[in-house]
């Protein structure tokens, strides 16, 4: 019986190890989706133009800088979170809300799902930009 | 332990004795064996998908219905010809001018028979054109979006039953009129019909990039009823086939006096040589009235454009393209085999199923073997253009569709049943029940050259007691066949929306994979589109409010609204800002004398309402979008005519 009960606790201990390193990989920081490595560089204004247009009329519904909407207030946002984890919210938040620790701890605070807003990759980048104007970026 | 052993013997035992039980006791269906294996034939995993879309017409519905074959899984009604409450069909600003005619906003029809698009003679899964019977129209439904794109109205016709069957390349669709009629709807006295109705045939031309419809011409026959139609294939494309009854010219008791020849007719017309007249300048262009409705998906708005002249042909303008092929007796189908050789004729009250030849039509012409002739119209000689007889075949033929391996399905009204039979020989190989008086019969591609052999639906016009009761109104049932075999074998049985006539089937990644799924917000090019939350506002003109509306999950915006005033005229124009597949947000305001606004991601619908009395009104989202979806409401208050309560709106202020 002793002999079960250690290979039981070692299996626990085992199970748990690949659960652990499994969802704690370098992967948490820049979150999951299509993006895995985003050059920064000096501020792009035209950019960062492109990219208030675009957020005026797909993300603006849910997301104020100052304060919480539908979703999280954003102000400061390019130094809380990596540029690739930004990108990939915007680009996968489904799966993102589902499988990243951030994210899955934000949509437990703000309960609505983020939702994809058909915006392409390069669309993304340049939301990006302006996040970091907004954030002080020279 | 004995115990233990006594109780799993015991088990064991019941288990056998229930299993035998079961076994044997095969429930049989009422006059019909249904296979052990059916189930498992026309089971579709949870999460798996269909073999084939069914478009089956929705009857006095007005509509067509979407199923998945085999599963008969209800996949969508589409609102076509009718007004649909539950997305805004026929009721929004938008989509009103879809049901406008030359005879004003008709909200119902008649919708018989639907036939996909075609290319080299098979459907290609572009578009699905439907008749309307009542007010005659014809309708075009694109298979991206499943909406309705197009309604075309049919003038000097009524009744617009032999339509709206399509040429090999969909070059044209045609409808053929049922109820002979004069001319522009002129008051003639109802007794001088041998002289003054005529029988219209219309040929719509179809735009092969846009798939647009206009009436490139119609022929004015002998005042038959035109009943069904099908169009040559193969050698016989550029030939279109139309069974008619009533050459008796009967316009009372039809019922006795169009029943009293033994012979009427399929008329065969020869529309390239039409064409070829057209260009020379025969035909004439006469004043009518007929009304054109497009939806534009860029704006999300259709207009309806009322058209003046329509080209006429006599017979006597095109000699050599139009002749008459007598058919035994009051035919209801016109029907093509996959080779474009056998035109099959369904005589009503004929006792045999005639087969004509196309090969020997043409030699016939050749040589003129005529029988007379009907105002300028040869007669051609039954014999010298019949292929052959399917004798016995049973009471009632109405329906033939055909399989990929030389066989012809027919259905029997009268005595409900179907019968297989084949078509080199005209011998019958097998007949099968149906439940109950089966009118149309369907084969995925069954009136194509590229017929999938696989299943037949078979749709019937009497339900009685197949399914649970529902009081004095049943639906309709349809049975569906599987024809991979010798045998005919039952496999599924299934209620229907409306009163099915005729319906099409095709593979369903020739449809699926190209689905359209969020009309893009930056294309969205709607006159009063809100792109913005920040440009949601309310505008007045005069007595007209503009509310420019924003919705996304949670909230509406704006979600307070002040200053309007009673017997304003309100617009709601709701701007779905989503883009994301399957969330569309619904609207309406309590009080609302429209039906409910339900936006696809990326589109814009406007809802009209004219509140009559001062109070708060509330309005919120119809369809459950989120968690926070009950959130989803806002206040507009309506203060009276004399009132100076100014426009006021914002959203969390």
């Amino acid at each position: 019986m002793k002999t079960l009960r250690n290979f039981t606790l070692l299996s626990v201990i085992f199970i748990l190890t690949v659960l652990i390193t499994g969802c704690s990989s370098k992967q948490e920081d820049i979150g999951i989706g299509p993006v895995k490595k985003v050059t920064i560089g000096a501020l792009d204004n035209s950019q960062a133009d492109k990219g208030k247009e675009i957020f005026d009329m797909k993300c603006i519904t849910c997301h104020k800088f100052d304060t919480k909407l539908v979703g999280p207030a954003l102000n400061g946002i390019t130094q809380r979170r990596k540029p690739e984890w930004i990108m990939n919210m915007i680009l996968n938040p489904e799966q993102m809300t589902k499988e990243d620790k951030t994210a899955k701890q934000l949509f437990t605070e703000h309960l609505v799902q983020m939702t994809f807003q058909n915006v392409t990759q390069d669309e993304a980048r340049a939301i990006l930009e302006y996040f970091r104007k907004n954030d002080g970026a020279k | 332990m004995n115990n233990l052993t006594k109780n799993l013997l015991y088990v064991f035992v019941l288990t056998v004795l229930i299993s035998v039980s079961i076994g044997c006791g095969g429930k049989k269906e009422k006059g019909t064996l249904i296979e052990s294996d059916a189930a498992s034939k026309v089971y579709v995993e949870p999460g798996k998908f269909d073999e084939f879309y069914a478009f089956i017409s929705g009857g006095f519905s007005g509509q067509m219905s979407v199923y998945g074959l085999p599963s008969g899984r209800l996949l969508k009604v589409v609102p076509v010809f009718s007004q649909n409450p539950e997305n805004g069909y026929g009721y929004t600003e938008e989509t009103k001018p879809m049901l406008m005619t030359s005879r004003g906003f008709i909200p119902w029809d008649d919708s018989h028979h639907s036939e996909l698009s075609m290319k080299d003679g098979a459907p290609d899964g572009r578009w699905i054109f439907l008749n309307g019977n009542n007010t005659p129209r014809i309708a075009r439904i694109n298979l991206s979006t499943f909406r309705t794109e197009e309604i075309i109205e049919i003038p000097n016709s009524a009744g617009n039953h032999s339509s709206p069957f399509t040429t090999a390349n969909s070059e044209y669709v045609v409808a053929g009129t049922r109820f002979s009629v004069p001319p522009d709807n002129k008051d003639f006295p109802i007794n001088t019909y041998q002289e003054n109705f005529k029988g219209a045939l219309s040929f719509i031309k179809v735009d092969q990039n846009t798939g647009n419809m206009n009436i490139a011409f119609q022929i004015m026959t002998p005042p038959f009823d035109y009943d069904l139609s099908h169009a040559g294939k193969g050698p016989s494309d550029g030939w279109f086939f139309f069974s008619c009854y009533n050459s008796e010219q009967a316009y009372t008791l039809l019922e006795k006096n169009s029943t009293q020849k033994d012979k009427d007719f399929i008329l065969a017309v020869n529309w390239k040589k039409i064409e070829d007249f057209i260009k020379q300048g025969k035909g004439t262009d006469k004043a009518t009235a007929y009304t054109h409705n497009i939806l534009n998906e860029k704006t999300h708005t259709a207009t309806s454009e009322l058209i003046k002249t329509v080209k006429v042909l006599n017979p006597a303008d095109i000699p050599g393209a139009l002749f008459y092929m007598p058919c035994p007796k009051s035919p209801h189908g016109a029907d093509v085999d996959p080779t474009g050789e056998y035109i099959v004729g369904g005589g009503k009250l004929a006792t045999v199923i005639p087969v004509f030849s196309y090969t020997k039509m043409t030699k016939a012409i050749e040589s003129k073997s005529y029988d007379g002739e009907i105002q300028g119209i040869p007669v051609l000689k039954y014999e010298s253009v019949l292929s052959g007889e399917v004798k016995e075949p049973g009471l009632g033929p109405l329906h033939t569709e055909f399989d990929d391996k030389g066989f012809a399905y027919t259905s029997m009204f009268v005595s409900s049943e179907v019968i297989k039979w084949k078509l080199d020989t005209k011998e019958i190989v097998d007949r099968m029940a149906a439940f109950y008086s089966v009118g149309h019969i369907m084969i995925p591609g069954g009136d194509s050259k590229k017929p999938w052999g696989k299943y037949l639906l078979i749709m019937n016009k009497i339900t009685k007691d197949r399914f649970l009761p529902t009081g004095p109104e049943l639906n309709q049932s349809a049975q569906l066949i599987d024809i991979s075999g010798d045998k005919m074998k039952l496999l599924l049985d299934f209620p229907t929306v409306g009163e099915p006539h005729y319906a099409q089937s095709l593979k369903a990644d020739l449809i699926s994979k190209n689905q359209l799924k969020i009309y893009k917000i930056e294309e969205n090019n709607h006159p009063f589109v809100t792109k913005s939350e920040k440009d949601a506002r309310v505008e007045r003109k005069g007595n007209e409010v503009h509310v420019y509306m924003t919705t996304i999950r949670s909230h509406l915006t704006p979600d307070n609204i002040e200053g309007i005033k009673a017997g304003d005229e309100v617009y709601f124009h709701v701007t779905n800002l989503e883009q994301d597949w399957d969330i569309p947000h619904g609207f309406t305001i309590l009080g609302s004398q429209a039906a409910e606004l339900l936006i696809m991601p990326g589109e814009t619908c406007t809802m009209k309402w004219i509140p009559k009395d001062a109070g708060i009104y509330p309005f919120y989202c119809t369809d459950f979008c989120s968690a926070l979806h009950q959130e989803m409401q806002g206040y507009l208050r309506v203060s009276s005519k004399e009132s100076n309560v100014q426009l006021y709106f914002n959203s969390n202020k």
